[in-house]
């Protein structure tokens, strides 16, 4: 954008160099948890002095962090096979709407994203206090479900947007159900787009945090929740074990996600 | 015949649109169940006592409190500060990133898009090792021999912005990054081809025109930053109280449902207020470009 101005070197290195430092700042954090995880010793010291695997041996054979890793993944797992579907609809109907109906729909469907993550939190905490229901896996899952509908949302409406609506219609007139129509003609040709979706409704599900803390406990406590916890109590190299490990689960996720969209 | 064929017609798309309608109430009543009617609920709990009886107390007695105002306080300043940093140090970003070739700025796209991918907790843990006493900052800047003393960055108001900034940053970028791509290279030679030099083009071509961009960020930085809860929580120590921590140390320390549901709805009231704020900056941006234009 800037090759009008070829001869401003002074400014360009001062513009790249300011940039590095930014994202030295950027990445630092994550970087600087890999290799504490693999420190012998209980110090935060940094760079470890010797290596050792004894925070992977401590974490995975620790039955609370391998709970909560269990319940993280199933939690994902379980809003993604509720969110992707019902986002589907909602992005048929949004689409085939049009018009006011689909900004009103989109916009009540964006709200769990806009407003902030504590007052869902405690809202949610009382309607399920007022059901029994706190600290039962049920409670935090529609709390996930309803952050990860507007994410797949997100993915699936420009997808549609691109498909070619007269083979529904043909599909229709030749005697096929609704539900024939959208599982054999619309599913299959948005494959790649819901994979895409199942997999960021299951990362927000992942790194959700806030409704974990306020409504989830004891057997159900998600990752989050437990790492949430330990960070306030005391800071152990354990935490930097499941930090990586957790860290790798969601790069191998969006890595599939880019590879499966470029392709 | 055309008539009747023509009602007949009219009945068909009706009940079609009928059914595209009922195709959204799954997801419509999942969101109203777990998103809307605890709002609802948190208002309905601000009028009631702990024995489930109607009154104003809850609002007296948290407005009156002088936690409350500075809650609120500690709340914008942290929101205002950060994204006074993100601008600060996202728009220089953006605009290498933009001036890149594609290749490169991918690349590093991928870089600045890491700590998004990376739970917000193990960010903070990091910040937590990072900034401690004898963390590695502290570490560097007294044996650079830049300050004599480790500096107490982290427990506290200077740790909690950095751990937001941190997590605002990426998010920030994008909308920036997306209109400073999309800004016409040609308008930047004809600047300069006419004389302007790279601070004019900056300031008169490639600001003006990513103004949209910047704001969009803005918004989003605010949006995120209102209700933050983890980083304060972790990096700010107990010292750092905006009304998110507010809310939860009233709830799960006092149990007072009723003071929790208060300074929540003060805090949507922050938001609805400051919402009003940036459409009404948006209408004088869009204002001004348009009076220029007609100059």
């Amino acid at each position: 954008m800037l090759e009008a101005y070829p001869d401003n070197r002074l400014s360009r290195i001062l513009l790249w160099s300011f940039c590095a430092l930014v994202m030295a700042f950027l990445m630092l954090p994550t970087m600087v948890v890999v290799p504490l995880s693999f420190s012998s010793s209980n110090l935060l010291e940094f760079p470890p002095r010797a290596y050792s695997l004894r925070w992977y041996e401590t974490l995975f054979g620790s039955a609370t962090w391998m709970a909560a890793l269990r319940t993280s993944l199933i939690l994902g797992a379980l809003t993604a096979m509720i969110a992707v579907p019902l986002g589907l609809l909602a992005c048929i109907s949004i689409n085939r709407l049009g018009g006011k109906a689909a900004v009103a729909i989109q916009g009540v469907l964006l709200t769990p994203s806009i407003v902030p993550g504590i007052l869902l939190a405690i809202g949610l905490f009382f309607v399920l206090a007022a059901q029994h229901l706190v600290g039962t896996l049920f409670g935090v899952l529609v709390g996930h479900v309803v952050l990860a509908i507007p994410v797949a949302c997100v993915v699936l409406l420009p997808a549609l947007a691109r498909f070619d609506w007269n083979q529904v219609q043909a599909a229709r007139s030749l005697g096929a159900n609704w539900a024939r129509a959208i599982g054999g003609i619309i599913v299959p040709q948005l494959q790649i787009s819901l994979l895409s979706a199942t997999l960021m409704a299951f990362l927000t599900s992942l790194d959700e945090s806030v409704i974990s803390i306020f409504v989830a406990s004891g057997q159900n406590s998600t990752l989050p929740k437990l790492m949430f916890l330990s960070l306030r109590d005391q800071i152990d190299p354990t935490i930097a074990a499941i930090s990586t490990l957790w860290t790798v689960i969601v790069v191998a996720v969006v890595l599939i996600v880019t590879l499966r969209q470029k392709s | 015949m055309t008539v009747l064929a023509d009602t007949a017609l009219a009945a068909d798309a009706r009940r079609e649109r009928r059914f595209f309608l009922s195709l959204s109430l799954p997801a419509l009543f999942i969101v109203g169940l777990a998103a809307i009617l605890p709002i609802v609920w948190i208002i309905r709990q601000s009028f009631l006592t702990t024995g489930g009886e109607y009154t104003v107390g809850n609002y007296e007695k948290v407005l009156s409190s002088g936690l409350t105002w500075s809650a609120l306080v500690t709340t914008l300043e942290l929101s205002l500060g950060t994204l006074a940093i993100c601008i600060l140090l996202g728009t220089p970003l953006a605009l290498a990133l933009a001036s890149a070739r594609p290749r490169v700025a991918n690349l590093l796209m991928a870089f600045v898009m890491l700590p998004l991918w990376t739970s917000i907790l193990v960010r903070t843990y990091g910040w937590l090792v990072l900034l401690r006493r004898d963390g590695l900052i502290n570490a560097a800047l007294t044996g650079s021999g830049l300050t004599a003393e480790p500096l107490p960055l982290v427990y506290n108001f200077t740790g909690t912005l950095i751990g937001m900034v941190h997590y605002m940053l990426p998010l920030f970028l994008l909308p920036v990054y997306a209109a400073m791509r999309d800004i016409d290279a040609n308008l930047i030679r004809a600047s300069a081809s006419m004389g302007a030099t790279l601070g004019q083009a900056i300031r008169t071509v490639i600001l003006p025109l990513s103004a949209g961009g910047i704001f969009s960020g803005s918004i989003i930085v605010f949006i995120y930053t209102i209700g933050f809860f983890i980083t304060p929580a972790v990096l700010g120590g107990g010292k750092v109280n905006p009304l998110s921590i507010r809310i939860e140390r009233t709830l799960s320390t006092f149990q007072d449902w009723g003071s929790a549901s208060v300074l929540g709805i003060l805090l949507l009231i922050l938001m609805a207020l400051m919402g009003v704020m940036f459409l009404a900056a948006r209408r004088l941006i869009a204002g001004r470009k348009v009076g220029t234009a007609h100059a």
